[in-house]
Formats: C-alpha cells, sequence, structure tokens
C-alpha cells in the first residue's frame, strides 16, 4: 500500500516536471513569436527608409506605383481619425462607465455590463458596411459636405469601436476604489454627484486614463471598418476643414495595397516601413498606457 | 489508428484502457464504439480510391499573364475541368508582360494579356523560334457613372480626364448643377484603375506624367463605389461595364469634340465605337493543338456565359449581360 503511494507521488512529480516545463517552454515561445515578428518587421521594412530619400518618404504625395512614398499624408490621416474617435468616446465612456458602476441599479448592472461587453464583439466589416451605407448619407446631408465619407465619419466607427474597451476598464478602475472614500465624502455632506464627480473619478484617473490608451491602441490599429468609411483620398489634412475630407489611413493603406504588390520591391517595403511607423506608434501608446499602473503599484496605492 | 485513440479517451466507461483486452467486460456503448470505428476505418480507404477516376492520362494547360483577367481565366479552368475532367488548367496572374515573357520562354501554354503584343515582343518570340497565335477572348469596358439625379448625359474624354486631375472641380463646369465634383476610383491594385490612368486621365499618351487628383476617393470595392454613387449627387466614378448596377447613371462618353456621344453596351462595345474598351486576348504558341485549341474554343462559346457574370463584355450579342445597362437613362432609385 504505501509503497504504491510512494510510486504515484513520484510518478505526479515527474509529469509535474514535464507539464511544468512545457507551459515554460510555451511561455518563451509567446515572447519569442512576437520578437521573431518584430525582427521580420524590421527586416522587411527597414531598407525603405535606407533605399527611399528621406524628402520623398517625408512628402505629401503617396503614389506608390509611380515611385511617390510621401508617408505623412497617412501618418496625419492614421492620427486625426483616432483623436477624434478618442474625443467622442471618451466623455461616452466614462458616462456610462459612471452610470453603471454608480448610478444604476443592481439589476441594470447586471444587464448593462455584459451588454457593453457583447458590442466589441461586432465584427468590424460589419460596422463598415453600416458606417458606408447609413452613417456616411447621414454626415454628408446634416453636414452639407461634398461626400460623407470623412474622417469624421471613421473617427464616428472607431469611437463605437473603442467605447466597449474604454467602458469595461473605465467601469473596473471605479470599482476598485475602496467604499470607505464613498462613505467618507457622504459623511461629510457632499451630494451623490459631488462624491462621483469630486472624489471616485479623480482616484480612479489612472485607472482611467489606461482606459483611454487602451482604446487609442485598438482604435488607431483598425482596418477594415476605417477603409470602408473614410474615402482612402491620400491628402495633407491640414485645413480646417480636414476633419470633414476623406483621408487614407496608415492601416488602410497597406490592406489595400499589400495584396497586389511584388515581393520585395520597395513598394513592399514601403508599406512595411509603415508598418513599423505603426508598430512604434502602438508602442508609444502601450507604453504611455502602462505607465500610470506602474506609478501606482510604486506608492502602493489603489488597487 | 488515429480515430480509434480518439474514441479511447473519450469514451464514457472510464476504463477504456483496460477494456480494449477484455473486451467481454466492457459496458455496452463502449462496444458498440469501437465497432463503429473500425467500421469507419474499413471504409475510408475503400470509398476514396472509388471516388478518385484512375485516369493515367491527365493534360495540364498552363495558363498565365493578365491580372485583370485572373479571375475570369480561373472561372474558365473551373468551369472547363469540370467538364472534361482529364484536363488540369493551372492559372497564374503576374501581369499580361509577365504571361507573354513566359510564353516566349516556352513554360507556359496560353498567356493572358489586356493588351495586344508588342511588336518588341513577337520579334523576340520570333527569335526564339516561336509565332505567338491571337485570340480575342472577351472584352473589357468601363463605364462613367454618377447619380442618377445629375443633369449631365455625356462628356468627353478630354473632360473626364480634367475632372480626374482635378482642373474641374464643379459640376457647373460640364453643364451641371452647381455642386462640387467628388472623385471615386478604385484602388491602384486594380487592372481597372491602371487601364483609366494610361487610358483616360492620360488619355493615352505615353509622355503623360499625369496622376489622379490627391483628393480622389480610392474605393476598396466595386461595392463601395456603387454605394457611394448611389447615394452622393456630387460623385463621379468609374467600373467595369458588368459591375455597373440599375440604380447608377451611366455617362456617354465622346471621344473628340465633334464626335456623337456613345453610352457603353454590349453592342457599342463590340461594334468598336465606346472610346473606353479595350479586348481581352489569349496568347498560344503557333496554331492551338488538341486539347489547347478544344480549351480557346470553348472559352469563345460556351465559357461566354461566365464573362458578364464577371463584369466584362462577352464577344456576342445574344449572351446578355446581368444588368440591363443598355437604356441607363431610366435608371430609378431603389
Amino acid at each position: 500500500m504505501l509503497k504504491g503511494d510512494l510510486t504515484t507521488r513520484t510518478k505526479t512529480y515527474q509529469s509535474e516536471a514535464v507539464i511544468e516545463s512545457l507551459i515554460r517552454v510555451l511561455g518563451f515561445s509567446t515572447i519569442g513569436f512576437v520578437v521573431l515578428i518584430f525582427l521580420f518587421l524590421l527586416r522587411q521594412g527597414m531598407p525603405f527608409f535606407f533605399q527611399v530619400p528621406w524628402a520623398n518618404f517625408l512628402g505629401t504625395r503617396w503614389y506608390p506605383t509611380f515611385g511617390l512614398f510621401g508617408t505623412l499624408p497617412l501618418i496625419l490621416g492614421s492620427i486625426l481619425v483616432t483623436l477624434t474617435a478618442i474625443v467622442i468616446a471618451l466623455p461616452l465612456g466614462l458616462a456610462t462607465a459612471v452610470f453603471v458602476r454608480e448610478v444604476a441599479p443592481n439589476w441594470a448592472r447586471e444587464v448593462l455590463k455584459p451588454l457593453i461587453e457583447v458590442l466589441a464583439g461586432i465584427p468590424s466589416v460589419v460596422l463598415g458596411f453600416f458606417g458606408m451605407n447609413i452613417v456616411a448619407p447621414l454626415v454628408r446631408t446634416t453636414l452639407d459636405v461634398p461626400t460623407g465619407l470623412t474622417a469624421f465619419t471613421g473617427a464616428i466607427i472607431l469611437a463605437y469601436m473603442a467605447l466597449p474597451t474604454i467602458v469595461s476598464v473605465a467601469e473596473d478602475a471605479l470599482d476598485a476604489v475602496p467604499k470607505s472614500y464613498r462613505d467618507a465624502g457622504l459623511a461629510l455632506g457632499a451630494t451623490k454627484w459631488q462624491v462621483i464627480w469630486r472624489v471616485v473619478v479623480p482616484a480612479a484617473r489612472s485607472g482611467i486614463v489606461v482606459a483611454v490608451m487602451l482604446g487609442l491602441g485598438r482604435a488607431i490599429g483598425e482596418t477594415m471598418a476605417v477603409m470602408m468609411v473614410t474615402g482612402n483620398a491620400a491628402r495633407m489634412p491640414l485645413t480646417l476643414d480636414s476633419l470633414f475630407r476623406p483621408v487614407r489611413t496608415m492601416t488602410a493603406t497597406i490592406a489595400a495595397e499589400m495584396g497586389e504588390v511584388a515581393q520585395g520591391s520597395v513598394h513592399f517595403q514601403a508599406l512595411f516601413g509603415i508598418g513599423i511607423i505603426l508598430f512604434v506608434l502602438t508602442f508609444l501608446i502601450n507604453l504611455a498606457a502602462a505607465r500610470p499602473i506602474f506609478q501606482k503599484r510604486r506608492r502602493g496605492g489603489l488597487r | 489508428m488515429g480515430a480509434a485513440m480518439a474514441h479511447r479517451y473519450r469514451s464514457p466507461a472510464g476504463c477504456a484502457g483496460k477494456c480494449l483486452w477484455r473486451l467481454t467486460r466492457c459496458p455496452e456503448p463502449l462496444l458498440l464504439l469501437l465497432l463503429s470505428t473500425s467500421v469507419l476505418i474499413a471504409c475510408a480507404p475503400a470509398s476514396s480510391a472509388h471516388e478518385l477516376p484512375r485516369t493515367a492520362l491527365v493534360t495540364t494547360i498552363e495558363n498565365m499573364g493578365s491580372d485583370t483577367m485572373v479571375n475570369l481565366a480561373l472561372a474558365w479552368a473551373e468551369d472547363y475541368m469540370h467538364l472534361h475532367p482529364e484536363v488540369r488548367i493551372s492559372v497564374t496572374g503576374g501581369g499580361s508582360g509577365t504571361g507573354i515573357a513566359a510564353l516566349i520562354n516556352g513554360t507556359v501554354d496560353i498567356a493572358n494579356a489586356s493588351r495586344e503584343i508588342k511588336p518588341e515582343e513577337v520579334e523576340r518570340a520570333r527569335a526564339n523560334g516561336v509565332t505567338p497565335v491571337e485570340f480575342t477572348v472577351a472584352r473589357d469596358a468601363i463605364a462613367i457613372v454618377v447619380h442618377p439625379s445629375n443633369p449631365v448625359d455625356s462628356l468627353t474624354l478630354e473632360q473626364i480626364s480634367r475632372i480626374y486631375t482635378g482642373r474641374i472641380t464643379n459640376w457647373r463646369e460640364v453643364g451641371g448643377e452647381d455642386r462640387p465634383i467628388v472623385l471615386l476610383s478604385r484602388e491602384s491594385n486594380s487592372g481597372t484603375y491602371v487601364y483609366f490612368l494610361e487610358n483616360v486621365v492620360r488619355m493615352g499618351n505615353p509622355n503623360d506624367e499625369s496622376l489622379f487628383s490627391p483628393d480622389t476617393l480610392l474605393m476598396p470595392s466595386s461595392e463601395g463605389i456603387s454605394a457611394e454613387v448611389r447615394q452622393n449627387p456630387n460623385a463621379i466614378g468609374y467600373d467595369g461595364l458588368g459591375y455597373v448596377t440599375p440604380d447608377q447613371k451611366v455617362l456617354a462618353v465622346t471621344a473628340r469634340e465633334d464626335d456623337a456621344p456613345v453610352i457603353p453596351s454590349v453592342e457599342t462595345v463590340n461594334q468598336g465605337i465606346y472610346p473606353i474598351s479595350r479586348p481581352l486576348y489569349m496568347y498560344t504558341v503557333g496554331e492551338p493543338q488538341s486539347v489547347i485549341k478544344d480549351y480557346i474554343e470553348w472559352v469563345r462559346t460556351g465559357g461566354q456565359k461566365r464573362v458578364a457574370e464577371l463584369g466584362f463584355v462577352p464577344l456576342r450579342e445574344r449572351v446578355t449581360l446581368s444588368n440591363d445597362i443598355s437604356s441607363p437613362a431610366v435608371a430609378v432609385l431603389p
């Protein structure tokens, strides 16, 4: 009996060791794949920055079939659409999070939370189709602009796509604010609104910043819906009305042109070059999103 | 064997390992399971052997060339292989030039080209002891489309060129309402785009360096163009004739100032009077023989019904287009 027990135990240890090392290999391989993808991106895209003169790829015309590789309109286009999307999504998202967490009765919260998460599951091509056929005509007629396929239309769709991320992360941040803060506020004679606006939201500030940054990351990388509704005209968005004119984003450019480009050509490298620029931008955003988390941990404050 | 293993681990009895050796003590569901597994294993090779026809002689046709034609060529190849299982046709894109070069080098049997073979290519082929033979297999016409409410009925090629290069920006300048013009184009990877750029924007002048205006909206699909044209009275777009839906207005095009405007239709394209159209070709090495001959003959007859489906113009009139575009003036919004 005892002997049998011992053998099963050693067997368990042995299989545990095997499983442990397996998990370790899998874990490291994930990191390895990310590094490999990055190296591949660099290998394919870096030649672009050396082959094409600076004046060309910092130029204002993107016309790759004729050797014009001005990436500025694409970078500015992406930034314009993404920032506008966040400007639209932040107040909506924050208000929704505050409502769900602080105002709504329990049963409403139970219904709303999963509904918001379902929003995240709508395929972007469906939203793009919706944007192209419903939002774009609406934008054109209500704002009286030449075409409804504008940066603004793209921003509306992107805001909608970033909303679930912003709401759920911000809601978690509000949830993490200790009940004692609210009690203290109310005990001091503050109204419910004052407690929410002056105590709870500021206390959850860093979490809300993370929510915005994650929403930003989601928005800047989105391709399909943006490609369908922004018109994809590679013009410089410098004039005041640019928000209501077509733009071409970096992601849409890569998606639209990668299919037919000759492998190894300058155009091919240019698309990977745009990929590098996009990667660096999202990396910076994620870095900015991670900072408040690290700061908080150092201070040992709220979680 | 793999199937048997899977069944073993999924068995509900939980004693699968031992039961394999002591079948008699096994609960009945497991026995059934094992039986069905063995039946499956026995059946699998038999059925697949039955389905594959044992033809010793399979002829392969190598078909390469124009990216514009690649979907059409694929559709033809699929249909023909369905009719003639003894023939294999492999279709590759790469461009008209690539296809013709491969034909000259003898690596393909048929080259697809959306332009005529150039004299220097014929020259090189001759030097290689090859005589290319040309077959017109379909026609490609590009229709200029606008919103049904747009009062403009026709444009000259030059006007279209000036519109697409951004020199004309208001419909008033071409006889329409006082509205800004919104330019729609296909993405730069589409064959239609290149053809339109060379023959309309640059008006066929090889020394012309004009490009599309930077304000041109590049749509990822035909559906993108038709959706915008359908709902925006400012828009002008172009697309393959077969892709035009009845809720868009097709403009008549005039090649030169004093010519009569021509509306694109199967007849005008086949008569060669509609200016924005081109024949699509297949080239073979010498007069085609046996299977290749039969394939090209089929493409020019039975295969023509696929042509209209894919947005091109069939060689004969009696094969009608999927949408009636011969009377676009009566097009109405849904």
